[in-house]
């Protein structure tokens, strides 16, 4: 098999409002540049583009056409989309490098979350039958996996402040975070109820933003960065669309993902948890031990653009190992209501 | 630079669905208030039944009828209830195990308040006024003392089959243009044509569009348009559709301001569709000055100006 590397990464910052149109360029211009110029590529050293966007974020048809302008995609360029997070693109640009399509691949999400009322939008994800009809919303189904937890005994609003707490404490080094600072998780207790038994810290912040990374092949990845993140495993597994068919005390598909993907041993490891309660879930669902450093960026709770966050999560868990925090870095990604979805991606430094 | 100008989006569609036998079962049974699960290979009563089995992949071999009371095994509280939920004042999300069921279905409760949720409690479903084979004709659920009544039993299927379901859909954005956009759409108020130059390959653009699409670079530096160009391509609309302003035939041209790179369409009209050809010279007819806005519309359409034709040479690369 084609050895493939992670060389580059870059993110927009992510703001409540971001001054972009849906259509993502602004956001994506200037970190396709600093991504671009990070590994000493010219977008014509780019042999496949792919994006992760959605219609519904952008309330317009082929939202994410408009995107390419972004590319300069003159003379014409190999592309494609999936309307999914980016870390689904990533799998795409992974499969073409694989296949010998491409030597260099290119993977972007972006989305201006704060368009619509993202919480409604989201609730068009779900079975169109038998769940969407009712306009379930985003915070209150997640609500309904925390309660289960709690009353499980698997963690409690206290465990979850506290991974809320951590959380906005490690995105006080992170320039792109929407959401940081140093907080009590007993103060954060005081809080109302956002939905109960979710409190405001327990969510994500509604963000605005973009992310990009490159791959490369074994060829070429030594040129490009000094300390490629080699991928030793990328995997992604669903559980079923009908919630009263889980088990949503756990994420068997997450769990799936992680064996397939080689999820032990790592030193750190970014998961796209949208809600606090889902760090500790996927924690144990993907075996990571007390030892391993979870969400260094401060996670999605720090800042969650929407088709943009899964992808940053592997951007981010690639820049431990450039910069030698790691040698071996786990990358989550997930979609879909109260992690329906997961994606895997290991990486590693090698000598 | 202007700041960037937003407006109100408001979507909707009326989503229509095809059912297939299992869920077109459920449904009608829903429109009889009564509820029916799928018996899986394992033995376990689904509700709202699996089209096809989670273990075996086969449709279901026998679809059961459940109480329409069940237990909460799980729920959240809805303080400010949003558009299209059940329920327009506070009450609980809640996954429902309805007696005789192995799985749980996802509804409202209308308990009134947070303190009188708790997972266990017993509830039953609230019919809407005129059930008519959606999920819909379950109301909501309501806390209910009491144990239960049917369960278990074949169901008898009732009253004209129900095959299709409609849910609409409404959601809002606020559009927000870029500022090149906006830039464009000020001049346009003033009666000005407002493009912007690539840096890197001089190509003028307008409506502006923030990255050079050759290049993929940012585009800042404006230049003014006359309101005079050519059409480069056209075609006759014959068709009437919906929302059409004008009569058919008329002319939907490619037009390209004298000074731009790029054409954008329009109408052109005052003079038979039959004299439009391509190189054809063309001028704006602006409506009057009291109707202009931030808008494209400022433009009515163009007209031909009798000037000579250009020659296709100048415009064949922007076709």
């Amino acid at each position: 098999m084609v050895d493939v590397a992670v060389v580059g990464f870059a993110q927009s910052p992510c703001l409540r409002h971001g001054e972009t149109t849906t259509s993502g360029v602004e956001m994506l211009v200037p970190i396709f540049h600093e991504v671009l110029a990070s590994t000493g590529l010219t977008r014509t050293d780019i042999g496949f583009w792919c994006s992760g966007s959605s219609d519904y974020l952008a309330g317009r048809a082929f939202s994410f056409v408009a995107a390419v302008d972004a590319i300069g995609a003159f003379p014409p360029v190999m592309e494609s989309h999936v309307e999914m997070d980016g870390a689904w693109a990533l799998y795409e640009a992974w499969v073409k490098i694989l296949t010998g399509d491409a030597d260099i691949a290119l993977a972007y999400g972006f989305g201006k979350s704060s368009a619509g009322e993202l919480r409604r939008v989201l609730a068009l994800q779900l079975d169109p039958y038998l769940l969407a009809p009712l306009w379930p919303d985003s915070v209150a189904i997640a609500a309904l996996q925390a309660r289960l937890g709690m009353e499980a005994g698997l963690w409690t609003e206290k465990d979850m402040a506290q991974v809320a707490a951590r959380s906005r404490a490690a995105a006080l080094a992170n320039p792109a975070a929407q959401v940081s600072g140093r907080v009590a998780a007993e103060d954060l207790l005081n809080e109302p109820y956002l939905a109960d038994p979710l409190r405001a810290h327990d969510s994500a912040p509604i963000s605005d933003g973009a992310a990009v990374v490159i791959l490369a092949s074994a060829e070429r990845a030594r040129d490009l960065c000094d300390r490629p993140a080699w991928i030793t495993g990328f995997e992604h597994r669903i559980d079923s669309g009908a919630l009263g068919e889980r088990d949503l005390t756990t994420a068997p598909s997450a769990a799936a993902a992680g064996r397939a993907a080689g999820a032990g041993q790592v030193g750190a490891a970014e998961l796209h948890t949208p809600f606090s309660h889902q760090e500790i879930l996927l924690r144990t669902a993907l075996g990571l031990g007390d030892g391993v450093r979870v969400n260094p960026s401060g996670g999605a709770l720090a800042g969650n653009p929407m088709f943009a966050a899964g992808l940053a999560r592997i951007g981010m868990a690639a820049r431990e190992i450039f910069a030698g925090r790691a040698d071996r870095a786990l990358g989550h990604a997930t979609s879909g209501p109260a992690l329906q979805q997961n994606l895997v991606c290991v990486m590693e430094a090698r000598a | 630079m202007s700041q960037p100008l937003r407006a109100p989006l408001e979507i909707g569609f009326d989503y229509t669905r095809s059912l297939g036998p299992t869920l077109s079962q459920f449904m009608t049974a829903l429109a009889g208030r009564r509820i029916l699960g799928a018996r899986g290979a394992d033995g376990r009563v689904h509700v709202p039944p699996f089209e096809y089995d989670p273990q075996t992949g086969e449709p279901p071999a026998e679809l059961v009828e459940v109480a329409s009371a069940g237990t909460v095994t799980t729920w959240s509280w809805a303080a400010r209830p949003m558009d299209g939920q059940p329920l327009g004042h506070p009450f609980a999300w809640a996954l429902i195990r309805l007696d005789g069921a192995d799985t749980a279905m996802l509804h409202a409760v209308d308990a009134g308040t947070a303190a009188a949720m708790r997972t266990g409690m017993r509830v039953r479903a609230r019919w809407a006024q005129a059930p008519a084979g959606h999920i819909r004709d379950i109301a909501c659920f309501e806390p209910w003392p009491g144990s239960t009544a049917r369960s278990g039993q074949a169901a008898e299927p009732a009253g004209e089959p129900v095959t299709m379901v409609t849910t609409p859909v409404r959601l809002r954005y606020e559009h927000t243009t870029s500022r090149e956009e906006s830039a464009y759409l000020h001049g346009l108020a003033e009666g000005r044509m407002v493009g912007q130059r690539c840096p890197a390959c001089g190509k003028v653009y307008i409506p502006p569009r923030g990255a050079c699409p050759t290049d993929g670079v940012p585009t800042a530096e404006e230049v003014e348009l006359p309101d005079t160009g050519i059409v480069t391509t056209f075609c006759v609309v014959n068709v009437p559709f919906t929302g059409q302003r004008v009569k058919p035939p008329y002319v939907a041209a490619a037009v390209l301001l004298d000074g731009a790179d790029i054409p954008f369409q329009h109408l052109i009209l005052g003079c038979d569709p039959g004299e439009v050809r391509m190189g054809m010279r063309v001028a704006a007819v602006w409506k009057p000055r009291e109707q202009w806005g931030t808008t494209a519309e400022n433009i009515d359409h163009f007209r031909p100006t009798g000037e000579p034709d250009a020659p296709y040479e100048s415009y064949a690369h922007h076709l």
